[in-house]
């Protein structure tokens, strides 16, 4: 008994492991590849270890590779995404976190169906909406503006962050809401003073996930925004992209990382908070 | 009082002069390398004259991503002043009735007579000039790694002949011969040279201009088509997907003696330190050294709300055509000028030889349109020639007969 | 569930504070969802080409569509796809989860390093995926340097093999993610249940199987909603992976529209394929909403 229990905790740990490789890859041959040679490269070693490590690309990426006519490598797209993210995250959430505590504690007759109709909504391909919005933005006067682009976020973010808050605001007991409602609290006091204290750890979930996702976010931001304001994604895919020109890698794969960089952080750092919101939310599920 | 007239003559010359300085916003997909130093050029000379430059540049692709923001833009009704848009797409453009005319700058510089009539009329919508040309790429290139060849006891070709002679014997040194990528629109530049060699100009044009579905169907079409598929056992079998670049690496590393590419392949050469007709040869592709297939590159001109926008549109196009920003843009990305009577002697040998061909055929009527790389057709039916030819190479059960029976319902997209 | 609906409980202003609050929502989605698959819809019966135009046309839009060979492989691998991806994804979740949960040293290290590939963009990966599946640059090479020259992996350059490494990438890039939600399910799951079945002696695969599992239906729930809308609108993994390549063999819907839409200047057929996509998610996922739903308003 004892010896077949140490074999399947070695066989659980190779598994583990095993599975880790595979998901440690990529970015192995995004890292070595950032800090080879161009002439190593192009002998054609692409998944090999590097022969020598140089840094170069990595400030050319920051700072000197060509983006457009500009030179001045991501620097700057990374401090427009960070102005467009923040307020399409908050807005988002807080939309979701609203209209979850109405699915689940205080639905009417439609709610349910409420629900469903936003929730279908996260199937709608993002390419169908584009000259649509396009025009709405126009009208409003938000064409090629960041306000624009955060509008565009929220609205298509709003589906999953409604379904989050609800599936965990269905697990928290109506006893709760009831008791409130017994020392005469309304809506809003029991939302603030009952619910959110709660929300902790969905919140931490909601919010890691809207920023990968807007931070991540390519289409919208590629069509939505313009020169100055455009956020990392383009840049990196201007970086990244040439018709005719010589290509790169290790300052591509670089600046690969460099983008990646708040989100591959907020999951390090955050990524407990993430497992942890989830075990709470499931719960009652 | 002198003094305060001087400041206020001052002050309204401040005025006027900001009056007439327009924000010029130019949607470009050349973001990167030597591209963008050629980019950069013409911001420096419109900065010159006194206009901001709005950089608007995206990536991806040959301008797929580029295409979906104008749209979008010209959709909320914020049109870029100007957008890099070639071949029939002007026209397309100019349907939809959002393209502006610049006649005036062309009539006061004489474009007419400073572009071949091939390249002029695709500026023009309705006989207006609405775009202006910025180079001109040679498509019909065959890049030789001269060493390899010498391994092989085999010479560079000049016929479609002499092309599976030297692949042979490469192939029997132990060499790949053929460098090869990939992706639709690479096969489509192979097939495309091949086609133009078998066939000759005038099929060419009926078969990728006129979408003559008799030329499209004839025994010579079906040649091409076999043609094309004999080189595939002188490529390897990993080059589905590969880029064009990677592809030139591998000429440029000696793992491959040939590939067929445009002039941009010049590019990589030059940055790993080779010398044109030293270290690698351009020739052109096989039998079709008396034609050429051209790339133009072409900025399409919008519709603007004020007078000052348009001004500004205008300073745009004039510098464009100018021989200073002809030649330090071309230079940076190895293309050459489109308008003649250039000087030619900054430029290396490929080069030279490029821009002397360019004069010749056009003469001779045997310059032509491109289609790979959207110069001949609506990019419709471009794709459906793409899934054609690119099917074509990829299934090998696929016979040359079906090949041209799905050309000729390619031909039928519009 | 009990509701509190009863207007005895509640003033006027309660009764409507509910909806009013959800009303931002609800007409941000109606008009930005809806309408615009109702626009699309119309597109769909016109005559547009590189824009928007309203010339009807009736059904000639969908007649180019169904007539096109590539429209059919990109449905066709929409299904291989879906099917393996969100299978796949959920098999190799589940199992990652369930090993995890078992008490793990270095727990906190590797679910960072099965869930750091949600983080990423595919623009952001695409590249070294591309290299490591192409049998020159990647696994094949290294294995053939190891000395086994007899291993093959050329699926990203075989047609009939491509779309399944969009399978593999695509699997790579969402386990970590569902890993983690069932993780969280498991870590809810009251422990005495499972120590009450030990000491009734069933093994520990049983009790996983019919026990634990069967006690997350929510957590499958959402699983299958967030994998399968990946499935569907999965452009970026495709676009960086293959580009739709060799060919056009591994062509999904997502990247037959855009083409069709934005880069072909063939609007009309990018609508009228945008509308066939609709269809077919609205058939599989509206009958799934409603049962579910259903059961837990009923629960």
């Amino acid at each position: 008994m004892h010896d077949q229990n140490k074999l399947w905790r070695i066989a659980l740990y190779g598994v583990l492991l095993y599975a880790a490789v595979y998901y440690l890859l990529p970015l192995y041959v995004m890292v070595t590849t950032s800090v080879k040679s161009m002439d190593e490269i192009r002998a054609g070693n692409l998944i090999a270890l590097p022969m020598s490590i140089t840094f170069d690309a990595w400030t050319k990426a920051w700072a000197t590779a060509c983006t457009g006519v500009d030179c001045n490598g991501l620097s700057g797209y990374f401090w427009n995404s960070v102005k467009m993210v923040i307020p399409a995250v908050l807005i988002s959430t807080s939309l979701g976190a609203l209209n979850g505590y109405v699915l689940s504690k205080w639905r009417f007759k439609g709610s349910e169906l409420t629900f469903a109709l936003i929730l279908f909504g996260v199937f709608i391909p993002f390419q169908v909406v584009l000259l649509p919005m396009a025009q709405t933005l126009g009208w409003f006067g938000l064409a090629r503006s960041v306000a624009g682009l955060i509008f565009v976020h929220v609205v298509f973010g709003i589906a999953s962050t409604t379904l989050f808050f609800r599936n965990y605001y269905v697990g928290i007991p109506d006893e709760l809401i009831k008791a409130a409602r017994l020392d005469g609290a309304g809506f809003w006091r029991i939302f603030f003073k009952v619910v959110l204290p709660m929300s902790t750890p969905i919140v931490m979930v909601v919010l890691i996930w809207q920023f990968t996702q807007i931070w991540n976010d390519f289409l919208f931001g590629v069509v939505f925004s313009s020169g100055d304001s455009q956020p990392i994604t383009v840049g990196l895919n201007n970086l990244a992209n040439t018709s005719t020109s010589v290509k790169e890698y290790n300052v591509d794969m670089a600046a690969a990382i460099i983008a990646a960089l708040p989100t591959i952080v907020v999951y390090v750092l955050a990524g407990k908070y993430f497992v942890r919101g989830l075990t709470a939310g499931a719960v009652k599920g | 009082m002198q003094a305060l007239r001087i400041t206020l003559c001052a002050a309204t010359m401040a005025v006027a002069f900001a009056a007439n300085a327009a924000e010029v916003e130019v949607l470009h997909w050349w973001t990167s390398g030597g591209e963008a130093k050629a980019a950069a050029e013409l911001k420096k000379m419109l900065e010159a004259k006194g206009h901001k430059w709005k950089d608007f540049a995206v990536a991806g692709g040959a301008g797929e991503n580029a295409m979906t923001a104008l749209k979008t833009r010209v959709v909320s009704g914020n049109p870029p002043t100007a957008a890099q848009i070639k071949g029939p797409a002007i026209q397309e453009w100019g349907e939809e009735g959002v393209l502006a005319s610049i006649d005036d700058v062309a009539k006061k510089e004489n474009w007419d007579k400073l572009l071949p009539p091939v390249v002029s009329n695709v500026m023009k919508y309705k006989g207006s000039y609405v775009a202006v040309p910025v180079n001109v790429h040679r498509v019909n290139w065959l890049w030789v790694n001269p060493e390899l060849l010498k391994k092989a006891n085999a010479k560079a070709p000049t016929t479609i002949d002499e092309f599976f002679a030297t692949a042979e014997a490469l192939k029997k040194a132990g060499i790949q011969a053929v460098a090869y990528g990939g992706q639709p629109w690479q096969d489509a530049t192979v097939f495309e040279a091949i086609a133009l060699g078998v066939g000759g100009p005038d099929f060419y044009k009926k078969a990728f201009i006129q979408l003559d579905a008799n030329a499209l169907k004839s025994p010579t079409m079906v040649k091409s088509l076999e043609t094309y598929k004999r080189i595939k056992p002188y490529t390897d079998k990993n080059s589905a997907g590969r880029e064009w670049n990677l592809a030139t690496a591998m000429v440029i590393n000696g793992k491959a003696a040939m590939q067929f590419m445009g002039d941009w392949a010049k590019g990589e050469f030059l940055a790993a330190g080779k010398v044109p007709g030293k270290d690698f040869l351009c020739v052109p592709a096989p039998g079709t050294a008396n034609d050429y297939t051209f790339n133009i590159d072409s900025f399409a001109m919008f519709k603007l709300p004020n007078k000052d926008a348009e001004k500004g549109e205008k300073d745009f196009a004039s510098a464009v055509m100018s021989t200073q920003f002809q030649e330090v843009f071309n230079l940076n990305k190895g293309s050459i000028p489109v308008r003649a009577g250039m000087d030619m002697s900054k430029f290396d040998s490929c080069g030279q030889q490029s821009a002397k061909d360019f004069q010749t055929t056009s003469k001779k009527g045997t310059l032509l349109p491109s289609f790979a790389h959207g110069m001949a057709m609506h990019s419709a039916t471009q794709g459906a020639y793409y899934d054609a030819i690119s099917q074509f190479w990829n299934d090998d059960k696929m016979t040359a007969k079906q090949a041209a029976d799905k050309l000729v319902a390619a031909a039928k997209v519009q | 569930m009990t509701q509190f609906n009863g207007p005895a409980q509640y003033g006027f202003a309660e009764r409507w504070l509910p909806r009013l609050v959800l009303a931002p929502s609800f007409l941000l989605t109606l008009v930005f969802v809806y309408g615009f698959i109702a626009w699309n819809g119309y597109l769909s019966f016109t005559a547009s080409r590189l824009l928007p135009n309203y010339e009807w046309v009736g059904l000639a839009q969908y007649e180019t569509l169904f007539a096109n060979e590539r429209a059919w492989v990109a449905v066709k691998n929409l299904f291989i796809f879906g099917g393996l991806f969100i299978g796949g994804g959920m098999a190799m979740g589940i199992l990652l989860a369930v090993f995890l949960d078992q008490k793990i040293r270095g727990e906190g290290v590797l679910r960072t390093l099965y869930l750091y590939p949600m983080a990423l963009s595919f623009i952001v990966t695409g590249t070294a995926w591309k290299w490591m599946l192409n049998p020159g640059l990647g696994l094949e090479k290294l294995v053939h340097d190891w000395g086994f020259t007899s291993f093959t992996f050329d699926w990203l350059v075989n047609p009939d093999m491509s779309i399944y490494t969009v399978v593999i990438a695509g699997i790579w890039q969402s386990s970590g993610f569902v890993m983690a939600l069932f993780l969280a399910g498991l870590r809810g799951i009251d422990d005495s249940i499972i120590k009450a079945a030990q000491i009734d002696g069933a093994s520990l695969p049983r009790i996983y199987w019919r026990i634990v599992l069967p006690a997350l239906r929510p957590v499958f729930f959402s699983t299958l909603m967030i994998l399968a809308h990946i499935a569907i609108k999965s452009f970026d993994l495709v676009m960086a992976l293959t580009g739709g390549g060799p060919g056009f063999s591994s062509d999904v819907p997502a990247t037959f529209m855009y083409a069709s839409a934005f880069t072909r200047g063939q609007m009309g057929v990018g609508a009228a394929s945008a509308m066939m996509m609709l269809a077919t998610v609205a058939a599989i996922v509206v009958p799934y909403l409603y049962s579910e739903l259903r059961g837990s308003r009923n629960a």
